[in-house]
């Protein structure tokens, strides 16, 4: 089909987290790939439904967490043994048990920063703008409304049919998208 | 009342008690929630509140101020009681923090409900306490605008810190709960962001929620990631904050002072913690829900749980003094012995017993139904056992440096005025962002008040 470069895709509204569930994977059971939803709080089954595969997060955090330990670990004994040995009555310099609590209060540290920035990096946030607040109604997506968009991008999309298939799954307010 | 009719406090009864009030709907809730910062006109109540509580914190800055004039002589610290308030304070404010984190990450890893109500004040509560805690070696330091010499970083004079220093594990064990506090809350905060962004209605609320919540748009692709880092960075903070408050009593424990080298320490202040900090949730909770009409959101059921875990809390704690007497007598070691008779005898022993009245006689009221459900004697209960901890900590840091080895070394402390404001000022301090945070941010989580209204609906099918 032709491509239309100012349309993002089309929306159709939901009213509970069920029609979405069942909306989400009829519109998928029909071929479509590039879909996303929306909804005011996690939906249980929604990221099955849209097939998500699993994410980066733990392991972002597990590589953050990682160098935060051994970073402050080896931080210490470098700072112990080779930077500034204090010699206290022939006490050994790496006295290792003595670092593990601030070894374990940095790899927290790390875990947590490298878990909440590669969530939001991931998520390509902060992004101020976004196609889809061009929708008047999706305001209602932060409070009682579950949306569902096929995006312009899938190659099956075609406006009429796309939002036809909404419309058979009983959406509200079925609008296009402008991308803009 | 019908014969048929089982008597109010029966089991059949207690176990309707609801986390969330009866007719609820995700727009409800959203509504209910964010009229409390959007549309409710600002009460006189908030105005008086807070002008009494800004007015403490002005009290503050002014000890502040007049401490880096003339130094930390102006305090009753003295030789040998290098510590006093600063230290009991510092430790009772970090104490108080314990509870918001363990209601956002232990609860939430155990599914526990009814921590959904609860958990975001909870929480901001964590980040005013440590706050008001971080005060307070930061200004005992002397020169606060040195500070920085605690952090490792490469200075002209090749000095690096002492890393073997339970003060230094503290710096670093503090300063990573603030943060990781501040990451969990505002990671929290986000979607209510969103959601306070679409409904308001002047330009520049809309932009500045609009900045703050970061373009969320309830993406389910989002939701998918956020959902990892929330449950990641509630695994996380968990073994965090029972780290904190042993790192804090490492302060104590790792010094050879009769009293404080003990190995109960770390536990029994984690426990400590977690009671004085379940007191100050309830302490806020009880007048927040009343200010605010949130009866069906914080339901009686949730203080009845906050009671239950300050009871079992309150009992760790007593079972701590029982071993620290216990093992100062078993081991037969006089100096240990000498401190026991200090306690119970000694010029501070008066504290002592109102310690021992604040965190152990009174709480076992809380075995009674009828106490858990008299939100007067809950309220009361809260600031009695608050009082305690403080006296708690008060005995430990004065009763051990006034009393140690040799007597020529014994002494007394008394605070002065300006340990008073001081102390009473952080309180200030605390009561002013706690108010400005429930005018300006929601105190309750609207997107888990809406997964928990999808999930009592699922329920109830």
């Amino acid at each position: 089909m032709l491509h239309r470069s100012h349309i993002y895709g089309v929306m159709g509204e939901f009213s509970s987290p069920e029609e979405l569930i069942h909306a989400v994977e009829k519109v998928r059971e029909a071929g479509y790939r590039r879909v996303n939803a929306y909804s005011p709080f996690p939906v249980e089954g929604l990221s099955e439904a849209l097939g998500l595969k699993r994410n980066m997060v733990p392991l972002i955090c597990l590589i953050g967490g990682l160098t935060g330990g051994l970073g402050g670990f080896f931080f210490q004994y470098w700072v112990a043994v080779i930077a500034y040995p204090l010699n206290i009555a022939g006490r050994p310099l790496n006295s290792w048990p003595a670092f593990i609590p601030v070894t374990f209060e940095l790899t927290i540290l790390g875990a947590a920063l490298s878990a909440v920035l590669g969530m939001l990096a991931l998520n390509k946030l902060p992004q101020p703008h976004h196609p889809v607040f061009n929708v008047p109604r999706f305001t209602h997506a932060s409070s009682d409304r579950f949306f569902v968009c096929i995006e312009a991008k899938d190659p099956k999309f075609h406006i009429a049919e796309s939002a036809r298939l909404l419309q058979e799954l009983h959406a509200h307010h079925i609008t296009e998208v402008s991308d803009d | 009342m019908s014969a048929g009719q089982p008597p109010l406090d029966s089991p059949e009864i207690r176990r309707l008690s609801p986390v969330l009030g009866p007719g609820y709907t995700f727009g409800s809730v959203t509504d209910k929630i964010s009229a409390i910062v959007l549309t409710r006109p600002t009460s006189l109540g908030w105005f008086i509140g807070f002008s009494i509580a800004f007015s403490l914190m002005g009290l503050m800055t002014i000890a502040i101020g007049w401490l880096i004039i003339k130094g930390t002589g102006i305090w009753g610290i003295n030789i040998p009681v290098g510590w006093g308030f600063a230290i009991v304070n510092f430790v009772w404010w970090i104490g108080i923090g314990h509870a918001g984190t363990l209601i956002s990450a232990i609860l939430f890893l155990l599914n526990q409900k009814w921590r959904t109500s609860i958990n975001r004040f909870a929480e901001a509560m964590t980040l005013f306490a440590v706050a008001c805690a971080g005060i307070f070696p930061l200004i005992h330091t002397g020169r606060p605008w040195m500070a920085f010499y605690m952090f490792p970083y490469p200075s002209t004079m090749g000095l690096w810190p002492q890393f073997r220093s339970p003060l230094i594990w503290d710096v670093f064990a503090v300063s990573t709960y603030g943060t990781v506090s501040l990451l969990f809350w505002y990671v929290g905060l986000i979607p209510d962001l969103a959601t306070l962004r679409d409904r308001s209605i002047k330009k520049p609320m809309k932009i500045i929620y609009g900045m703050l919540s970061m373009g969320w748009r309830g993406s389910a692709r989002h939701w998918h990631r956020y959902q990892s880092a929330y449950l990641l960075l509630a695994g996380l903070a968990t073994p965090l904050v029972l780290s904190v408050h042993t790192v804090v009593s490492f302060d104590f424990a790792v010094a050879i002072v009769p009293g404080w080298h003990t190995t109960i320490f770390p536990p029994y202040f984690v426990a400590g913690a977690i009671y004085s900090g379940f007191a100050m949730v309830l302490t806020i909770a009880i007048p927040l829900r009343k200010a605010y009409n949130l009866e069906d959101f914080i339901t009686m059921r949730h203080l009845d749980n906050m009671a239950k875990v300050m009871l079992a809390t309150g009992l760790i704690v007593a079972y701590g003094y029982f071993i620290e007497f216990f093992m100062a007598l078993y081991s037969g070691n006089k100096f240990d012995v000498f401190l026991v008779q200090q306690r119970l005898h000694g010029p501070y022993a008066p504290f002592y017993y109102a310690l021992i009245l604040c965190n152990i006689l009174t709480p076992q009221l809380l075995w009674f139904y009828k106490m858990r459900h008299n939100v007067a004697v809950l309220f009361i209960m809260s600031i009695v056992v608050n009082i305690g901890m403080w006296l708690e900590r008060f005995v430990i840091v004065v009763i051990s440096l006034t009393r140690d080895f040799v007597p020529s070394a014994w002494g007394r402390y008394s605070p002065t005025f300006w340990d008073w404001a001081t102390f009473i000022g952080t309180m200030g301090m605390f009561v002013t962002l706690i108010f400005l945070f429930v005018r300006v941010l929601p105190a309750i989580s609207i997107a888990e008040m809406r997964e928990l209204v999808a999930e009592t609906a699922e329920e109830e099918k």
